[in-house]
């Protein structure tokens, strides 16, 4: 993705900007790699910021191994051990998980075969010689010369050819190699490296390097070895050839193959396929051996989950037998894909684009990806929607067990898809499905995070229908998980109603004309968001007592409601809805004075959004319709003095809750009330002692009571000092100064 | 505390004008997002359905490829809707798929252009192969071995064979548009290497996907007593089910065979609505027979996973294999299939 994604497109950008945060920090990756071309695609796939850091430390770590192992010699002593140890584990770790550039590689390889250190490092060396992108064709080159000075040892020749093999697609050229076609030919006398080496010549072999000596010879090794897969192999592919040079008879139908040489680097094969982006090479799949079981899929569209990006040119081919002279014209005027670069090119042809033959592919290309964005053509949806829920369900681990590299692939299509639904800033409606049928088997362990950012992007639609099909089971993961997932699923939720409000809020924008049934009035998208606030109610309350109100857990809730309570202003849309009073309380009373900090925040907006709509309400009758009924207004004025009390008249609770003297005689609390103001409130006593020993050093006694009149103000600027910004807007809103106690 | 939230409202156009769609529900993915809530949030499997009649084939049918495909097992698979696919080209698809099986055949070595590789592929309906009118035409994909004797050019050898169809998918029909065709139920049969590079070329021409439709225990039992329920002039098989019981180091399997008219009377006596099989019938059915077997057996059947049934009718696999053996209720079978698979694909 990251060509296309360097777009310089304004509307672009303006779209990502706003996308949610960690997709933000993929973009901080991206904008790296207009740098640093080199590891773009390592940054991308690293989210947090840190990672790149961490990753900087790594590449100097790694430079420093490399001179390392280029300059020492090794007269290797105990002590040299260590280091040769710790600049082994450097270049593995950074190998497996970045790949190494060119340089490194080459410097590396020359090293491993130059045996300059013993055999076990040779073969580390060589087992993760891994690039980032491509290997230079210089470096094999040189590598293969120091297979003729002998130095290296039997297994590690075998190795490198292993390797080879393996990596032959990544090698840039291939034509200083093929030059050398002679010198591997002769390596087949080894009867280690035969098999090998065979491999590598089946890959190389071009016609003119069938040579009727070298047919003599292989079957000379035939002869001698008898009928072995390998020779098999490569005397096939020369009767191919040169069907005139063999005039023995080969099996026709028999399985050839090769003993997998993949095998060692099968994880960093594919991890380098996905980062050379494109469609990966061809690999050879009907040669490998009988003995791998796959899942079915893996055997249909052979390398990714995603199909490689072809234009359909192919349909059109086969669909019209006879063109008239029209399609004849337009179809020359089409655009095909495999040119498509750039965003003015895509602005330019939009009218002629040629779709990809599986539209699945799209996923890929941001730029097909903005097309989508604007289609019109449902069947293009259709085709998506189709492979898609089809993917997503023969893909989805728990469906089969299988095993864990598959799981890891499944994460990333998911991370792929969630990447396309932030860049659309939309859902796509086959993961909403996907979800409807794979929730209720859920785990709540694998792919959860992915899991729940699908959720975050289910398209808007009615709370009421998705509840029994989603909600209800999410409810039940909920209520029976750890409080980390409690706090994910919250911090999920919270996207999600941030998305619906979007949509909602752009669409009342647009007063379409509606004539159409019951969901289809404001009121009713306003009802199914409300819906959606009551279940996160819910979910908050009893989580609350499940985890024994925990102040973590009170965090994700408030930072909810901080969503909620600025409806009406953020987004334009006409509903308030307030906290249920088992929140409420719990913040209130809450120890940690952050809560406190972040409640008062939360009545503040609460405040400002209800005096805007009872403003709104007064200027125009018309959106009476919405339910801001007098209770919601009692029901604020409730909380309002429930606050008021608490924090600055050490009148709590004149209203509605009663509890019996005698109880709290007993518990030696009767002067309760006292107890509860912006100095004696638990979650500020430490801030009232502190101020009073900050101000005052030189008293003996700390009286808190003292606390009042001056002092009592200037207290009041040490709190907001101290970073209670949302306690300062509550007091400054809600209460009126002259009434200082 | 400061950032509170600056995300704010950027109108966002093409969102809304989805959401639209949604509201007023018309759009064909609209349609298909509608069923797949209806199906999920209610039991999966209507509880009743309709015994199946005598052949309902259609009267244009050939009868020597209905033959064909009786007797032999096929492999099941659901299959999205084609995107232009036309019945018009089936020449034209024959020549595309044998190029493209040769270019497979010979992958990782060169393919020389426009040499004549050994094997033919056909394309043909399956005329009269439908439910009702407005299902797809079935049809039928051949891979044939070419002779190289001139002589005995006539008899192509058949490698490999796959059909495509649709019988009773209203429901699927409804929610696409006219540029799909609906073939939801694709039979292979040969060798599985074939079927994935045929599947490969469909998935990549006409953009649909196929997915192994596997059977479950629950569908096997309705199997088991919509086809005892069947009347037949004559029985050609036992009426045997298999459960396996999973236990180290090899899974036990236990056989149950009942002479057919012995289920047939079993059935009798369970069934009340006339023409339908109930849910309720469904499991009294079954559980008739595990009771039968734990007087004599003292094991519990319903604690063990049932994986074959057969039938005179037909006969099925847990993985996903079926072989029809009536040609009478040939479409009956045929419907129900379809139902899982559409079912499947939603």
């Amino acid at each position: 993705m990251s060509s296309q994604k360097r777009v310089k497109d304004p509307q672009a950008q303006k779209r990502t900007s706003q996308v949610s945060d960690n997709y933000q920090t993929n973009l901080a990756g991206e904008e790296k790699d207009l740098d640093d071309s080199k590891h773009s695609l390592n940054d991308e796939q690293d989210s947090p910021e840190d990672y790149g850091h961490a990753d900087d430390q790594g590449e100097d770590a790694l430079q420093i191994a490399v001179r390392y192992f280029e300059k020492d010699s090794a007269k290797t002593s105990q002590s040299k051990d260590k280091i040769l140890e710790k600049h082994l584990k450097t270049v593995e770790n950074v190998a497996w998980k970045n790949g190494l550039a060119p340089e490194e590689i080459d410097v590396l390889l020359n090293v491993a075969l130059s045996g300059k250190f013993g055999s076990a490092v040779n073969t580390r060396i060589l087992k993760c010689m891994i690039p980032t992108t491509l290997i230079p064709e210089d470096s094999v080159v040189k590598a293969v010369s120091w297979l003729c000075v002998g130095k290296c040892s039997g297994s590690t020749k075998v190795l490198f050819y292993r390797w080879l093999v393996a990596m032959f697609d990544f090698i840039d050229h291939k034509d200083q190699i093929n030059l050398l076609y002679g010198f591997f030919f002769a390596s087949l006398q080894d009867d280690a490296l035969c098999p090998y080496v065979c491999h590598l010549l089946y890959l190389l072999t071009k016609k003119e390097n069938v040579k009727p000596f070298r047919v003599r010879k292989l079957l000379d090794l035939q002869a001698k070895m008898g009928m072995q897969p390998h020779l098999q192999a490569l005397l096939s592919l020369y009767k191919f050839f040169a069907p005139t040079l063999i005039s023995v008879s080969l099996p026709a139908r028999k399985k050839i193959y090769f003993k997998n040489s993949e095998n060692l680097w099968k994880a960093a094969l594919f991890a380098v396929r996905q980062r050379n982006q494109g469609p990966p090479p061809e690999p050879l799949k009907l040669m490998l051996g009988p003995g791998q079981v796959r899942p079915l899929k893996r055997k249909w569209n052979s390398y990714s989950v995603i199909p490689v990006l072809n234009s359909s040119s192919c349909i059109k081919e086969c669909g019209k037998t006879e063109m008239t002279l029209s399609d004849y014209l337009s179809s020359n005027e089409s655009f095909p894909l495999e040119q498509l670069k750039s965003f003015p090119q895509l602005l330019q042809n939009i009218h002629c684009l040629e779709l990809p033959s599986q539209m699945g592919a799209v996923l890929n290309n941001s730029l097909l990806l903005h097309y989508l964005n604007c289609v019109k053509d449902e069947s293009i949806l259709l085709r998506l929607y189709h492979w898609l829920s089809q993917t997503l369900q023969e893909e989805c681990i728990w469906y089969k067990m299988n095993n864990y590299e598959h799981g890891k692939q499944f994460t990333n299509f998911l991370d792929t898809i969630i990447r396309a639904q932030c860049f659309l800033q939309e859902g796509f409606y086959s993961c909403e499905t996907f979800l409807y049928k794979s929730l209720p088997l859920w785990d709540g362990f694998c792919c959860r995070s992915q899991f729940l950012q699908l959720v975050t992007w289910i398209p808007f639609s009615s709370f009421s229908e998705m509840k029994p099909l989603l909600f209800d089971h999410l409810a039940q993961l909920f209520f029976t998980s750890t409080i980390y997932f409690k706090c994910s699923v919250l911090q999920c939720l919270k996207e999600l109603l941030q998305n619906w409000l979007l949509w909602l809020s752009a669409d009342i924008h647009m007063k379409p004309v509606m004539n159409s049934p019951l969901e289809t009035t404001l009121g009713g998208s306003m009802n199914s968001v409300s819906e959606l606030i009551h279940y996160v109610g819910q979910l908050s309350i009893t989580g609350m007592r499940l985890e024994n109100n925990s102040t973590f857990l009170l965090h994700f809730i408030l930072d909810f409601y901080e969503k909620v309570c600025d409806i009406y202003i953020n987004y334009n849309l006409p509903l308030v809805v307030l906290f249920p009073p088992g929140i409420f309380y719990s913040a209130l009373l809450s120890l940690d004075s952050s809560i406190l900090n972040q409640l008062c925040y939360i009545m503040h907006r609460y405040r400002n959004n209800l005096t805007a709509a009872k403003k709104n309400e007064l200027v125009q009758k018309t959106k009476s319709e919405f339910n801001f009924s007098s209770k919601t207004y009692q029901e604020f004025n409730h909380y309002l003095t429930a606050m008021v009390g608490c924090l600055w008249t050490s009148k709590p609770f004149q209203k509605g809750l009663y509890i019996d003297p005698e109880v709290l005689e007993k518990a030696g609390i009767a002067e309760y009330k006292n107890s509860l103001n912006v100095v004696h409130h638990p979650a500020l006593l430490s801030y009232a002692v502190s101020f009073l020993l900050q101000e005052w050093p030189e008293e003996r006694t700390v009286s808190v009571s003292s606390i009042r009149g001056k002092k009592w103000n200037w207290y009041l600027d040490y709190l907001f000092s101290e970073g209670l910004q949302g306690l300062k807007l509550f007091i400054r809103s809600s209460i009126h100064h002259s009434s200082v106690p | 505390m400061d950032s509170y939230d600056t995300r704010g409202s950027t109108p966002r156009h093409s969102a809304s004008s989805r959401l639209k769609d949604y509201f007023i529900g018309a759009t064909p993915l609209q349609k298909r997002l509608e069923s797949v809530r209806k199906q999920t949030s209610f039991i999966p499997t209507p509880p009743r359905r309709k015994i199946p009649q005598c052949s309902r084939l259609q009267e244009d049918n050939d009868p020597q490829k209905v033959a064909f495909l009786l007797h032999k097992q096929w492999t099941l698979y659901s299959l999205t809707p084609l995107y232009k696919f036309s019945y018009t080209n089936l020449k034209e698809y024959s020549r595309l798929l044998s190029a493209f099986i040769a270019a497979e055949k010979q992958k990782g070595l060169a393919v020389e252009v426009g040499e004549d590789f050994n094997i033919k592929v056909t394309f043909s309906t399956l005329l009269g192969m439908k439910g009702t009118q407005r299902d797809s035409e079935a049809f039928l994909v051949q891979i044939l071995s070419k002779s190289q004797l001139p002589s005995e050019n006539r008899e192509h050898k058949v490698l490999w064979t796959g059909w495509f169809c649709c019988i009773f998918g209203d429901s699927l029909l409804e929610t696409v548009s006219e540029d799909f065709t609906c073939v939801p139920l694709f039979l292979a049969n040969g060798a599985e290497t074939n079927t994935a590079i045929v599947g490969t070329w469909f998935q990549k021409t006409f953009d649909c996907y196929f997915s192994p439709l596997a059977i479950n225990a629950f569908n096997l039992s309705w199997m088991a007593a919509m086809w005892t329920a069947c009347k037949m002039d004559q029985y050609m098989a036992a009426t045997e089910f298999l459960w396996s019981v999973p236990c180290s180091p090899q899974s036990l399997d236990i056989s149950y065979a009942i002479h057919p008219e012995d289920a047939k009377a079993l059935w009798d006596s369970v069934h009340k609505t006339p023409g339908e099989v109930t849910q309720e019938e469904v499991d009294l059915f079954m559980d008739c027979l595990y009771s039968h077997f734990h007087r004599h057996f003292k094991i519990h059947l319903s604690a063990t996973r049932l994986v074959r049934v057969s039938t005179s009718v037909a006969s099925a696999h847990t993985d996903g294999k079926i072989k029809i053996l009536c040609h009478k209720y040939l479409i009956g079978v045929l419907a129900y299939l379809t139902e899982l698979a559409i079912f499947q694909i939603d």
